[in-house]
């Protein structure tokens, strides 16, 4: 394979590499490439129908004689199904089909587990039959929280193996077996080096214990399908962030070829993880609409969606550090337990594990079972716990060494990128004189600084194809089979197939969300632009080059004598043979040329690092109501090269505000006695709001990696990671105590604030 | 609800099975006053709706509620449900002037009023100031708020013109956004009010297209001096 020096690094600090570049894949941009699009400011290229509410979203679709679906949930925390009788139901005016979901002698595990399921020609009528189908259910003790679920006494959610109906995406993390003693299972366990050698050595040593709450996903549009059979085709209108996980998962439910499934995923309002699969629901909408004979709608109203659509676990995490005097980390132990439900997926260790440089780690989780709703992937899965309980054990070790938080974390990170994120944003936030801002004119209020680090690791991989047609008139097309969960993803192929053409993007069309596309890959583990774009750019490139072959040919000359530059060909060394891409494009032999192109692999010579990300937040804590205003934060993260300016900043915004939100106000409360879920709604399981927002600083650091030929990165997880962190350790920093606990609700800072009056001393 | 039970059955009674707990923060109909209305049901009743300008007939059970009357029945699908207890302003349409929550409003309330929905915002092709603002601002993410949230935005430049932040926030406070584009509504309804111009300033630090030893200041400039120093040598 041929190889390139290419420029690489970030700030400043480039060093020169010989990358090998797969055949007929591009060179990645050289940093001193003069874009026309590439790290502008792009508005996205669906704005107009989403402002206009002529996007149609998969909920939004409307087939004739489509019947709309609903699926009877259990009341029971715990319950066995002992007989169903749909007959009631299916005599009711309007009603298509009702089938059963559980079958008697199944044990249910959760309030709100799928036990029926009908169809009727009104979301009303449909309702009305659910009302009619009788069930017998026998109650069964139960176990919703996570310290009772841990007793050897505690009712057993699974007496056999462990049985939950998961999706793809679901359970991250979980490959292996684990062992199980009761309703705990794990540990999945790593160890590096040795932490009793590290804890000898250290001069210091701090322990504490950190939890974090049940968070569900909240997409805006819930979890759903609208099926339609023809024959025996299937075609399913999804909410998805995985239009080829949901035609696998589809066609082994349903036993049918993958090429009778078809999935289209047109428009789609929000998944954070938990969209992947096609699910409990999207099975059973094929199944009613199979029996009915007809297209069949069933999405999960957000009752449902709150109990049965995943969530991101609680964690208890118990955390030992030590370091020399210095401050330099010898020694970390992570013992964490978390509930996702009847799932696992509660490990937290990433942060731990991926930020600091410490030579001795111990990690062991813990997942605890307990009859409430299973947990799915959701942004970032593990790391904004993990990253709260590490910022915070990192803050104790600064105040017990004496030394400057800050500092601490510029002495143990062995990221060059983040430590100058942490410098960048260290001076914007005014970290030197955070001490000197504690007070405010009201004694009541105080005023408080706090950081937080982020890691991440994807930066995408083969798989993905996208084909690119060039039209007479010089117009492009491109088709790829990914989703736009609202990241602005359409618009980034649009964007880089323009770049590469260097034509406007007005130019472009672009097509995505349908199985009949050339694969795109899941939108999930922050990896669908650095898959996507540089699948995306190849098909341009190798498009162009049959442009310039056509155009060799009417000049007679050999096609590596034709050059792309500035937006035309030109035969090397003579200027007099010149054409622009208008009319070069117009000399076409035949309607079109179009390439499809593979994602090249990842260039393993290239300038390899985890993704790095430092936050700071200033807040401000009354201490007689015990409210935390997050006043502000500066979020400084590498995203490789920024593709669209616009749309990154938006992804930043919003992973904060979804930090602040998850830091202060977000809980899943079940109640104990019934083992329901007591806020099941958007009025009390909070959310943050427009009033709550803080102002915030988007500083985006460009790497110029060349793992890929864009240097794209994903930016959607890492910026939501370290935000909770941040806010807690500003919040302890405000007044005068750890912030052990998330959300941090006023009872959390008053047992802050009354420990920080009787044992008195800064955070 | 000062009107319950004047037509022989309860709100309530209406939307029991659908939406429980919707009827307590309910939208009471100003236009319901003196007349008590006649009983309808609980089977499909015709109905004329004054949506966007255009009279559209229907027939729908009183219990079906206006979100749901424009949406699987007329195919207004702009409108959007995404908490279906007017907790989350996904399905703000305006009637008489006034934002409501069309999930908690009954279709056959709406009768004889005039209805606004995101459709009815741009003429002939043209985007109205505010959703122009919107696309130019990326006040939309995945935009299953948007529809909610621009009408709210419209109805605040309506009262109030020149809005202050605090406004603004008053104003889609009962907008939830899960994607989190609040601080770019913000300055969408400022670019609408003609406070300010879309934001040309990027996040991306210029550094990026700085190659060599140049130094690099963190507000985004190169160190001249280093960088010409460098460029001599």
């Amino acid at each position: 394979m041929p190889k390139e020096t290419l420029r690489l690094g970030f700030a400043g600090k480039f060093e020169s590499k010989q990358v090998e570049i797969a055949p007929n894949d591009p060179v990645p941009w050289s940093p001193e490439a003069n874009f026309s699009l590439v790290g502008k400011r792009t508005p996205r290229l669906d704005g107009k129908a989403k402002a206009t509410g002529e996007a149609c979203y998969s909920i939004d679709v409307r087939l004739p004689g489509m019947l709309y679906g609903k699926i009877l949930r259990s009341p029971h925390a715990a319950a066995v199904l002992r007989a169903i009788d749909l007959s009631a139901a299916k005599k009711l005016p309007g009603v298509r089909a009702a089938i059963a979901i559980a079958k008697p002698g199944e044990k249910l595990r959760f309030a709100g587990q799928e036990v029926a399921a009908v169809a009727a020609d009104s979301p009303e009528r449909a309702l009305d039959a659910l009302a009619a189908i009788l069930v017998s259910y026998e109650p069964a003790p139960f176990v919703v929280r996570l310290e009772e679920a841990k007793k050897e006494t505690a009712p057993l959610v699974f007496e056999g193996k462990v049985e939950t109906r998961t999706s793809a995406g679901d359970a991250p993390g979980r490959r292996k077996p684990l062992p199980r003693k009761g309703n705990v299972q794990g540990p999945r366990a790593s160890e590096k080096g040795s932490i009793e050698e590290g804890f000898r050595r250290a001069d210091v040593i701090v322990e504490g214990t950190y939890e974090t709450q049940v968070q569900t996903h909240t997409a805006l549009e819930t979890h759903g399908m609208v099926a339609k059979w023809e024959g025996d085709e299937l075609t399913v209108w999804a909410s998805t962030q995985g239009i080829f996980s949901v035609r696998e998962e589809l066609a082994e439910a349903l036993s049918l070829p993958q090429s009778k499934v078809r999935v289209i995923t047109e428009y789609m309002g929000g998944g954070f993880g938990a969209k992947f699969g096609a699910r409990v629901e999207g099975v059973t909408a094929a199944k009613l609409a199979k029996e009915a004979n007809a297209p069949v709608k069933l999405f999960l109203d957000r009752k449902e969606e709150h109990l049965a659509s995943g969530n991101r676990p609680s964690s208890v995490q118990w955390i030992k550090a030590g370091a020399t005097r210095d401050g330099k980390l010898t020694a970390l132990h992570l013992v964490v337990h978390g509930t996702g439900g009847t799932n696992g997926g509660t490990g937290t260790s990433g942060p731990l594990k991926n930020i600091y440089a410490c030579e001795n780690v111990k990690t062991e989780e813990y997942d605890v079972f307990t009859n409430a709703g299973p947990s799915a992937a959701f942004r970032a899965p593990g790391h904004p716990q993990g990253s709260f309980a590490l910022e915070a054990t990192m803050d104790e070790l600064a105040k017990k060494l004496g030394m400057d938080p800050l500092e601490l974390r510029l002495k143990n990170d062995p990221s060059e990128v983040r430590r100058e994120e942490f410098r960048i944003g260290a001076e914007r936030i005014g970290w030197k004189d955070r001490e000197s801002r504690r007070k405010t004119e009201n004694p009541a209020v105080r005023r408080g600084v706090g950081l937080g680090a982020a890691v991440w690791y994807n930066t995408g991989g083969t798989g993905p194809r996208a084909t690119v047609r060039i039209h007479r008139d010089g117009s492009a097309e491109v088709e790829h089979g990914l989703q736009d969960l609202g990241t602005g993803a359409r618009t980034m192929v649009g964007i880089v197939a323009a770049e590469e053409l260097s034509i406007p993007l007005e130019k472009v069309s672009v097509a995505i969300g349908d199985t009949r596309m050339p694969y795109g890959p899941a939108s999930g583990g922050s990896t669908t632009t650095p898959s996507s774009a540089p699948a995306v750019r190849a098909a341009a490139y190798q498009a162009k080059k049959k442009v310039a072959e056509a155009v060799a040919k009417a000049w007679g000359v050999p096609a590596e004598e034709v050059e792309f530059s500035g937006g035309a060909f030109a035969v090397r060394g003579d200027p007099s043979r010149k054409l622009s891409w208008t009319d070069a494009c117009a000399k076409l032999p035949e309607e079109e040329v179009s390439a499809t192109a593979d994602r090249a692999e990842n260039h393993a010579d290239a300038w390899k690092r985890f993704t790095a990300g430092a936050q700071f937040a200033e807040v401000e804590v009354d201490t007689e109501t015990g409210l935390v205003r997050v006043k502000r934060v500066v979020a400084v993260h590498d995203c490789g090269i920024v593709l669209n300016a616009l749309a990154a900043e938006s992804q930043v915004q919003g992973g904060v505000i979804q930090g602040v939100s998850y830091a202060l106000y977000e809980n899943r409360v079940l109640d104990a006695a019934t083992g329901r879920m007591v806020n099941p709604n958007v009025e009390q399981y909070k959310i943050v709001g427009a009033k709550d927002v803080p102002e915030i600083e988007t500083v985006l650091l460009p790497v110029w990696d060349g793992v890929n030929n864009t240097h794209s990165v994903g930016i959607g997880e890492p910026v939501t990671v370290p935000t909770a962190g941040a806010i807690a350790n500003a919040v302890s920093h405000a007044v005068g105590a750890r912030i052990r606990r998330l959300p941090i609700t006023p009872e959390v800072v008053f047992a802050a604030v009354e420990e920080a009056r009787t044992k008195g001393g800064a955070a | 609800m000062s009107d319950e039970g004047k037509s022989g059955f309860t709100r309530r009674d209406l939307v029991r099975g659908a939406f429980v707990g919707a009827v307590a923060a309910s939208v009471a109909g100003k236009g319901e006053g003196a007349a008590a209305p006649p009983a309808l049901g609980p089977g499909p009743v015709p109905l004329e709706l004054a949506i966007n300008g255009q009279i559209h007939r229907l027939s729908v059970e009183p219990r079906v509620t206006l979100a749901d009357a424009l949406r699987e029945g007329l195919g207004l699908t702009g409108t959007k449900v995404a908490c279906g207890r007017g907790a989350c302003g996904a399905c703000t349409v305006m009637v008489d002037g006034q934002t409501v929550c069309s999930c908690l409003t009954l279709a056959v309330e709406a009768r004889g009023k005039k209805i606004t929905t995101i459709e009815g915002l741009a003429g002939d092709g043209h985007l109205s100031p505010i959703q122009e603002a919107f696309v130019k601002a990326d006040a939309l993410q995945c935009g299953f708020c948007t529809s909610g949230m621009i009408l709210s935005c419209k109805a605040l430049l309506f009262c109030t013109p020149k809005p202050s932040r605090t406004e603004i926030a008053d104003a889609v406070s009962g907008n939830l956004c899960r994607c989190g584009t609040y601080p770019h509504v913000f300055e969408a309804v400022e670019i609408a009010a003609g406070l300010r111009t879309a934001q040309a300033q990027s996040p991306v630090l210029a550094p990026a297209f700085v190659v060599g030893a140049s130094r690099w200041k963190s507000d985004g400039r190169v160190d001249q001096a280093v960088a010409e120093a460098t460029e001599e040598a």
